[in-house]
């Protein structure tokens, strides 16, 4: 058997690329919350820009459109002094010959540092990785359904800055699963920081195969699941999925896996609600609850910036 | 040419005679074996001594493009193939006799392997019209197939069937049903999950193997089922034969070594189809070759350019190269499962051959010289540069394998003959 080398740690086990939270040490992820910890004040403060990556160039490399997740690492890097330009890479011109690998490399010949990788297709940010000159570093931005870790790991900060300890929580996922990166990354963020019960919540059409050996508890009642929970995370439906055979419509789910008022009130009465947007409310949230005070939907996106230039500074070896 | 192959270990899986005898051919079959005809004089001598003499490999799933052919019959002998049944979704397909005539014509002036061609079974695949298949089997063709094509119409299935029944022509199948397969690229379970890679269930393939299992019963036709790939469908197939369906069945030699957890981190040379699946579906994989439910180990033979793996996974193309790798990766799969070289060699030869109805893959006098000499105690790597299809997809590169072929006869006319 050939190995399977971890390609996110270098030899000396220290992050080199962000592709997955799975795999990740809880050391390298603590070091990220830490870290952002600093950045928070930073950006509270009246200048926001610290001169970390000053000459560092980072490439926004979109081949799926996201205007919130690129906008949130274009200001990472900016208040990091970092140079950094954005490239919505089209898939149509990507299918009219030049490869992912092409864009690459003629990206990394203008000297890149570092990219910044969104694509619809599971697994790409590997395939940037493995093509990668040695001294460039690869952030996912979103690879299909199976990863985002930087949404996973801003989720972890946001839940750490309000229940302290991890060990002692109880977390719900609710909603679609199945083509969601946000859960699979918060999954194991969560149970490599010791949270001992993490349960997955939805129909059987929205939950992948085999979930239970991600190390979770699978409940497809809403109002099961969210018995004595400190933490529920909603997850994003998209509208698409109304179409085929997943779900009968938007307010049938609702009506089942809508998070209103007296669904949240079965959950710990200082539970947070976390949802990493964009939201469609009235599908999977209530207005009520989005904009409620156990919500801490907005505080996710300012935080989304400090882990942001926390995993840029440490892959650039600005922190020590 | 007359050639005497001397001192090796001679295996016939057909006859179970395995013994050191020096073997002669001449005018393209094999005149004696032990003492040499009467005023033999030898044009070549091949000194086989610590090796096998074997029939040469008859694999029956072989993808060809047209372009490809020189190299991949370089490919073929390289490996031992002497025999390769190729599948009809060439381009264009093979659901015309002109170019069926084509194929055959340009392969046999290689001189090195006998190519079977299977016929498209509905015109230009579509499943919806079949093909002329008396004048394709006219022109050559051995059975008909749909190569990755599904017949979505079950109705279209049955007259395929019958009408191929009427004529005793084989249908070759890949069950897989199309909507529970939908845009699936890897097996439905943990790992698909993990990665999150649109998941095949395993009952996209129990479901279209029953169906074909059933029609082969209702109309009595020949019906030889590609690559299984599950433990259910091991199952299937083994109470179909008990209860008299007319079925054979071939496994893909990647299949019976890899899981696909092996998928790492989206290593797309393990995108295959149908996708790699369980330990435990391996492990059925490997007990149905052995008890002889599976009549044959194929290569499922795929070459890829690179850059049609050099893509993200879901969207690289599946398939491996395998026509190199095919008897290797047999003798390492007889050793960990503990089955004798004859029986292993047997599912690579004249079981394979038999399932196909063909005339191949047994050393006797008089029989076509078809034969692979190998080292079985050498081991090579695998590596890019080492093989000879213009495919370099393969998920053992960097493996280290047992087995060299040192010399490939094929109708008693040296196809490879390894450098010295």
């Amino acid at each position: 058997m050939l190995s399977k080398k971890n390609l996110q740690l270098n030899d000396n086990g220290d992050l080199h690329h962000l592709l997955a939270i799975e795999g990740l040490p809880k050391r390298i992820i603590e070091r990220i919350l830490d870290t952002a910890e600093s950045f928070v004040g930073i950006n509270e403060r009246e200048v926001k820009v610290v001169p970390l990556l000053r000459g560092k160039s980072i490439f926004n490399i979109f081949f799926e459109n996201s205007t919130r997740t690129r906008t949130t690492f274009e200001i990472a890097a900016k208040r990091l002094s970092a140079d950094v330009v954005s490239l919505d890479v089209q898939r149509s011109s990507t299918n009219k010959g030049e490869t992912i690998l092409d864009t690459i490399a003629n990206l990394t010949a203008m000297h890149a540092d570092m990219f910044v990788v969104r694509h619809s297709e599971s697994g790409a940010p590997y395939l940037i990785a493995q093509h990668a000159a040695p001294h460039v570093h690869v952030v996912n931005a979103g690879d299909g359904r199976h990863e985002h870790p930087t949404q996973g790991l801003l989720d972890v900060f946001t839940i750490r800055r309000y229940k302290k300890d991890f060990t002692r929580l109880t977390v719900a996922i609710v909603g679609d699963v199945l083509h969601s990166r946000v859960a699979r990354s918060q999954i194991h963020a969560l149970t490599t920081l010791g949270v001992p019960e993490v349960r997955v919540i939805g129909p059987r059409t929205l939950l992948p195969a085999d979930i239970e050996r991600l190390g979770v508890r699978v409940f497809t009642s809403l109002e099961e699941g969210l018995k004595g929970v400190d933490v529920v995370t909603m997850l994003r439906l998209q509208n698409e999925r109304m179409t085929g055979a997943l779900l009968p419509s938007a307010s049938e789910y609702f009506s089942r896996y809508g998070l209103t008022p007296q669904k949240l009130a079965l959950a710990k009465p200082d539970a947070i609600v976390l949802h990493p947007g964009p939201m469609n409310r009235g599908v999977e949230i209530d207005s009520a609850v989005a904009d409620g005070s156990q919500s801490v939907i907005l505080p996710q996106v300012t935080y989304g910036i400090a882990i942001r230039m926390a995993v840029m500074a440490i892959l650039a070896g600005a922190t020590r | 040419m007359k050639i005497a192959i001397r001192k090796g270990r001679v295996i016939d899986p057909a006859s179970k005679f395995d013994a050191v005898a020096d073997v002669f051919v001449a005018a393209g079959k094999i005149v004696a074996i032990g003492e040499p005809p009467s005023d033999w004089a030898s044009k070549k001598e091949i000194n086989a001594d610590g090796c096998i003499v074997a029939p040469g490999l008859v694999d029956l799933a072989v993808h060809v493009k047209r372009g490809t052919l020189t190299t991949e019959i370089a490919a073929a002998s390289a490996g031992g193939v002497t025999s390769m049944v190729c599948s009809p979704d060439t381009d264009p397909v093979l659901d015309e006799p002109g170019l069926v005539d084509m194929l055959r014509l340009r392969a046999q002036s290689f001189h090195s392997t006998h190519l079977y061609p299977l016929g498209a079974l509905t015109k230009a695949l579509a499943g919806v019209q079949l093909a002329e298949l008396s004048k394709l089997a006219l022109a050559g063709c051995i059975g008909f197939a749909q190569a990755d094509r599904p017949i979505v119409d079950t109705q279209v299935l049955l007259r395929a069937m019958q009408y191929a029944a009427t004529f005793d022509f084989s249908v070759w199948l890949q069950p897989e049903d199309v909507h529970l397969a939908n845009n699936g690229v890897a097996h439905e379970g943990e790992v698909a999950s993990r990665l999150g890679l649109a998941g095949i269930p395993s009952s996209a393939e129990i479901i279209a193997l029953s169906t074909h299992l059933e029609l082969a019963r209702v109309t009595g036709v020949r019906l030889h089922v590609c690559r299984v790939s599950t433990a259910e469908g091991v199952g299937l197939i083994r109470a179909a034969k008990l209860g008299g369906v007319k079925v054979t069945a071939d496994v893909a030699i990647n299949h019976l070594h890899l899981i696909d957890l092996d998928i790492g981190h989206f290593d797309s040379n393990y995108r295959l189809s149908p996708p790699l699946r369980t330990s435990r579906d391996r492990d059925a994989l490997r007990a149905g070759v052995i008890d002889g439910t599976i009549d044959a180990i194929v290569s499922d033979h795929t070459p890829r350019p690179e850059d049609a793996k050099q893509l993200p996974f879901g969207e690289a193309a599946p398939g491996a190269t395998g026509l190199e790798t095919l008897l290797s990766l047999t003798l390492r799969f007889a050793e960990s499962a503990k089955l004798s070289l004859t029986e292993a060699l047997g599912r690579i030869t004249h079981h394979a051959a038999n399932a196909a109805g063909l005339r191949a893959g047994h050393i006797a006098v008089d029989a076509v010289a078809d034969l692979c000499v190998f080292d079985p105690g050498a081991y090579r790597l695998i590596t890019k540069a080492g093989l000879k299809s213009a495919g370099k997809n393969s998920p053992f590169l960097g493996y280290e394998l047992p087995g060299v072929v040192r010399a490939t006869i094929t109708a008693g006319h040296i196809a490879f003959e390894a450098a010295a």
